[in-house]
């Protein structure tokens, strides 16, 4: 039980930090001042959601495990995050497009997560839902303006679903642990979360003039630790500081 | 920054924090049109303190007084005491005034 737990908030955490990390390459290099905020502001949220996640888990599996070690001392392969959120960040479009599919999913699993029988978890998931709250009607209103802006943001847009469209069927994907965890009371039901993901993803795609890519969501494994090899890149930058320096304090 | 600012129009962002107190000006954000200057100012101007409202209002729809009206404009007539009537008395125990 308590290594199930381990693993499922190991997941959550890992989800939002290195999507987190991927908003955060953005700081400096918005597309306009006010956005470059925003999107600093969305990756602060998320990395903040990720330490509480993982301080949970560190505790969870009583090795001494703090947040910091689980964030800068496992290598991908240990990972436990969908691939969607480790693709490099691509385009301000790619950015955004992305940041919305997960934005959906996520706002779907911490309604359901606030009521969870762990009371901790419920804890942390009130606090990032009222987060995500936000971040969702931030991505769904710039996916609404690309998709219906000039023809360069709808086809830029359009490319970006396109591609990142075979990495969704993962966040809905549940094992044996997701499984537990359901019938447990703790973990939020992915199954039942994909048609009401379905439903406010299609809504605002056809609304932005935005067509649904017809190929099947494939793409799989991160939960499992097979990765694309953008994460070995993200994680060796992420993590380069705090292995050079190993117990360092600032 | 690769941006092309000057095609987005400026709006004036106005914040008011809890207690009733009234909305003040808080400075400017570009955006394309008034949800997203929303969303800019509450991302600039409203995540820190205490704000509880935003207002944005295109910058282009303030009427501004000019520089040089500020004599006939703004003269406080100095000479008429009666409006200045600091030549009352406050009542001890009176705060906050």
């Amino acid at each position: 039980m308590s290594d199930n737990l381990f693993q499922y908030v190991l997941r959550l955490g890992d989800d939002r930090l290195v999507l987190g990390h991927r908003l955060s390459e953005w700081c400096g290099h918005g597309p306009i001042l006010e956005e470059d905020i925003a999107l600093a502001n969305i990756a602060l949220d998320l990395i903040g959601q990720a330490t509480l996640y993982l301080k949970l888990a560190g505790e969870t599996e009583g090795k001494g495990r703090s947040e910091d070690d689980l964030a800068y001392f496992r290598d991908a392969i240990d990972y436990r995050n969908v691939q969607l959120v480790e693709l490099a960040k691509g385009d301000y479009a790619f950015t955004i497009i992305r940041q919305f599919l997960f934005d959906v999913f996520s706002y779907h699993v911490l309604e359901q997560l606030q009521s969870s029988k762990h009371k901790e978890l419920a804890g942390i998931a009130a606090k990032g839902f009222k987060e995500v709250r936000y971040h969702v009607r931030h991505s769904s209103e710039w996916v609404l303006r690309m998709g219906d802006g000039t023809e360069e943001s709808h086809t830029r847009a359009q490319n970006a679903l396109n591609e990142l469209w075979r990495f969704t069927g993962e966040m809905f994907e549940a094992d044996d642990i997701d499984r537990a965890m359901v019938r447990e009371g703790i973990g939020a039901d992915v199954e039942g979360i994909k048609p009401k993901w379905e439903a406010v993803v299609t809504d605002v795609i056809n609304r932005a003039t935005l067509s649904i890519p017809s190929d099947p969501p494939a793409m799989t494994g991160g939960r499992r630790g097979r990765h694309t090899e953008s994460l070995g890149h993200m994680l060796s930058e992420m993590q380069i500081v705090a292995r050079s320096h190993p117990g360092a304090q600032w | 920054m690769e941006s092309n600012e000057s095609q987005w129009p400026l709006w004036e962002v106005f914040t008011q924090e809890d207690g009733g107190a009234p909305h003040e000006h808080a400075g400017s954000v570009h955006a394309p049109d008034a949800e997203i200057a929303l969303q800019n100012a509450r991302d600039v101007y409203g995540r820190r303190g205490r704000v509880v409202s935003v207002w944005v209002v295109p910058s282009n729809e303030i009427t501004a007084s000019q520089s040089e009206w500020a004599g006939p404009f703004f003269d406080p007539g100095a000479d008429k005491a009666y409006r200045h009537p600091q030549f009352y008395k406050i009542p001890r125990g009176l705060k906050g005034f």
